[in-house]
């Protein structure tokens, strides 16, 4: 019976990133800064608008501290001349410092982050398997991670398995801010992967802490407990969000800022095949 | 949304224990147990709930006192909130029977503790509370956790077995407590929502429903109409969400891939109307103290339309599931929890109606705009994970149910306000709602124009200690089924 259920639907299955998909495009990022010089006097003052201190002001300069954003939208509902939604499911970035929007980071210091990074990853390409550890956090970016493996996304079509055992893990995804009775098994975990690895901070939470640091039990993000390859906010990140994290630090994933990659719209382009495993 | 009763205050602690123990010996049942700081003593609230009320017995524990006649050989669901009143603000409950480390992977010893004015301001871990339990001749302990297969939240499970059966189950919450509470306090009201959806983030609409009502009692106001029905609105689709993500924890725990998959899809078009709603997938930043941010971004006509289709959906697939006889013969009579059990705990939410407790806020005690709507309480008497299973299945049904009412009186309220001014005021108030997990207490005061203190007790805390119970003659392939069965956030519980 539940074979014929099975096949009552047809295919609800996303063919992102190959094709377009319309709820991809249309992922809420954190905020970030209007192009564009800001009017002053037109509203409340920009600093003070964020909860989660993550909009910076240098002299009339203002940047938005993307891994501190838990997209509550106070900036953007009271300023919508200075802040605005970011769009999109690529959100993630190869350094901690490369969160902070507009960038202040050289083309040539990104290149060699992601160069490094792509080095480690050429072996991967095709077969990956994933590990999560939660390190405190609110639960959310579980639902969000295992949403991967519902038929929407279903990320098996791209060559990727979550594994029960960190031995055969070759990525691992983080949650949560940081709980410091975590941080004994989130390192044991990352010790018993095996060379190459790659570890995602995934959401806010885990990147700094977000609005649950500072506390006597978190460590403000995992940061400080195991070297970050890449850092994606969010609070939660989209599933979306999180398999383009995954395809950047595979290096499947076209976009701009990406060296290797020509232009191009963030995350629309990719050589991936619709089906996993033409190679 | 009534604000909280009364707050009666007894001459001294041990009085407090007598009158606790004679109320929950009449009927009552014990919600929650905290400590708040006082000028270097400590403030014992205990919370007793009956049918439609709820109250405060208090007493203060002197500076200087270093415990109390422990309340827990006399009410048994005192057991774990007096651990967590040891680990927080280091007093001793004296006749404990079991003084370990739950919240807190640290020792006593190491004071100040974190509750109390001046804590530290970080606690690491102490590898003396982590050795593992010896026990007798054929029997090992099977640490299941913190890190377990699956995406999952850290929790440690420590399984004492001879090989088949478990006589013995012990939890350690602590690995991922995050100190929400004490993060609270010294916030603008405006800002502890950002915190209280962030405390169970699966259940974040109904957190800050319960955490707005408090404010709003605080400051002497109430939410317009309008944003009671987006409140309940969208606090039913997070219901029917987590009930979702249950059943294909469930459906994968016995391996049905076509169900595992059609439930994660019907969760995922749940979770894409909501943020199709709001914004967020989560339902975060819909509910603000005063009302709600703004008016759901989809029509009432357009709700109703897509809520039809994923109701037909799930219906017809939960008439597959529980007609599918594989399935149910891992349920049925797996994980136990008799009647008398659950009522003597006042056990909370699906938990505790499908052994017969059937306490439901939203009718026992109505806020947002579930008075005005149509509700039927399910229950069941078998207490078994089956029991559990059909009770959430009932719960989706009537939750679809509520959300076709909302959006209906939503399109007849027309342009009314969303949001009335809540002026930040002195004052302390309980706010509360039935979460997808049972009812979740917030105890809010506010000094200063700050929060001073902030208690959450979600249904995870309460409901997680009965998991001690339940494994009477089930065995260890049960015990994803169990858990699932529970449907505890992990977070929730350890904060």
């Amino acid at each position: 019976m539940w074979a014929l259920r099975g096949l009552r639907n047809g295919v609800v299955t996303t063919r992102w990133p190959t094709r377009p998909d319309e709820y991809a495009a249309g992922t809420r990022g954190p905020a970030e800064v209007r192009a564009g010089p800001a009017e002053a006097g037109a509203g409340p003052d920009p600093e003070r608008l964020c909860p989660a201190n993550a909009i910076i002001a240098a002299g009339r300069e203002l940047r938005v501290d993307q891994g501190r954003c838990i997209q509550c939208g106070r900036c953007v509902a009271a300023r919508p001349d200075v802040f605005a939604w970011s769009q999109g499911p690529d959100q993630a970035a190869v350094t901690r410092a490369g969160l902070v929007v507009p960038a202040a980071e050289t083309p040539e210091s990104l290149a060699a982050v992601t160069g490094g990074l792509r080095e480690r990853t050429r072996a991967l390409r095709r077969s990956v398997h994933l590990r999560h550890v939660d390190a405190g956090s609110d639960g959310s970016e579980e639902w969000e991670i295992l949403a991967l493996l519902n038929p929407v996304y279903d990320i098996h079509r791209l060559g990727m398995f979550f594994t029960a055992s960190p031995r055969h893990a070759d990525i691992l995804l983080v949650t949560g801010a940081g709980a410091r009775g975590m941080a004994g098994p989130l390192r044991e975990t990352y010790d018993a992967m095996p060379h190459p690895k790659v570890v995602v901070a995934v959401g806010t939470d885990a990147v700094s802490g977000g609005v649950v640091s500072p506390s006597y039990a978190t460590a403000g993000g995992i940061g400080d407990v195991v070297p970050v390859d890449l850092w994606l906010p969010g609070s939660p990140p989209s599933p979306f969000a999180i398999l383009a994290a995954l395809l950047r630090a595979l290096d499947r994933l076209a976009g701009p800022g990406w060296p290797g990659w020509p232009g191009g719209p963030a995350g629309a382009r990719s050589e991936v095949p619709a089906a996993g495993g033409d190679r | 949304m009534t604000p909280a009763a009364d707050h009666e205050l007894a001459p001294d602690i041990p009085a407090l224990r007598d009158a606790v123990a004679s109320e929950v010996a009449g009927g009552r049942r014990l919600a929650d147990l905290f400590g708040t700081a006082r000028g270097g003593g400590l403030l014992l609230t205990a919370r007793l709930a009956g049918p439609g009320t709820i109250t405060a017995l208090e007493a203060v524990l002197p500076a200087g006192e270093p415990g109390y006649p422990a309340l827990t050989p006399l009410v048994g669901a005192a057991f774990w909130y007096e651990r967590e009143l040891h680990d927080l603000f280091g007093v001793v409950p004296a006749g404990h029977p079991r003084l370990e480390p739950l919240v807190l992977p640290a020792r006593v010893a190491d004071v100040p503790r974190p509750g109390a004015a001046g804590g530290p301001e970080r606690i690491d871990p102490d590898a003396r509370v982590l050795p593992r339990h010896a026990v007798g001749p054929g029997l090992f302990t099977i640490p299941h956790g913190p890190v377990r297969s699956g995406v999952v939240e850290s929790i440690e499970y420590l399984v004492e077995t001879p090989g088949e059966d478990i006589p013995h189950l012990n939890m350690r919450l602590f690995y991922k407590h995050r100190g929400i509470e004490k993060r609270l306090e010294g916030l603008p009201p405006a800002d502890g929502v950002l915190l209280a959806e962030r405390a169970e983030g699966v259940a974040s609409v109904a957190h800050a429903i319960a955490y707005c009502q408090a404010v709003e009692a605080i400051g002497g106001t109430q939410a317009p109409w309008r944003a009671a029905l987006v409140r309940t609105l969208h606090a039913e689709l997070e219901r029917v969400a987590c009930h979702l993500d249950v059943m294909l924890r469930l459906a994968d725990g016995a391996g049905l891939a076509v169900a595992t998959a059609r439930f994660g899809w019907h969760k995922e078009r749940v979770l894409r109307l909501t943020d199709q709603l709001s914004g967020s997938r989560f339902g975060r930043g819909v509910v603000v103290a005063g009302g709600v941010s703004a008016a759901p971004r989809l029509a009432p006509a357009d709700v109703l339309a897509a809520v039809q289709e994923i109701d037909q959906h799930v219906s017809s697939d939960l008439r597959l599931l529980l007609g599918t006889a594989s399935f149910l013969d891992r349920l049925r009579r797996t994980g136990p929890l008799p009647p008398a059990r659950a009522t003597a705990h006042g056990a909370l939410g699906p938990v505790g109606r499908a052994s017969g407790a059937v306490d439901d806020v939203r009718q026992s005690r109505p806020y947002a705009a579930y008075g005005s709507l149509g509700l039927a309480v399910s229950s069941r008497a078998d207490g078994d994970a089956l029991a559990r299973l059909e009770v959430r299945a009932d719960e989706v049904a009537t939750a679809f149910h509520l959300i076709r009412q909302a959006a209906d009186e939503l399109a007849e309220a027309g342009a009314g306000p969303l949001r009335t001014d809540c002026e930040p005021a002195d004052g302390r108030a309980a706010g509360w709602a039935e979460a997808p997990h049972g009812e979740l207490l917030y105890d809010v005061r506010v000094e200063g124009g700050v929060v001073s203190r902030c208690r959450i007790r979600p249904a995870s805390f309460h409901n997680l200690v009965l998991m001690h119970e339940v494994f009477a003659g089930d065995i260890l392939t049960d015990f994803p089924f169990i858990e699932a069965s529970f449907g505890v956030s992990v977070a929730g519980a350890a904060r």
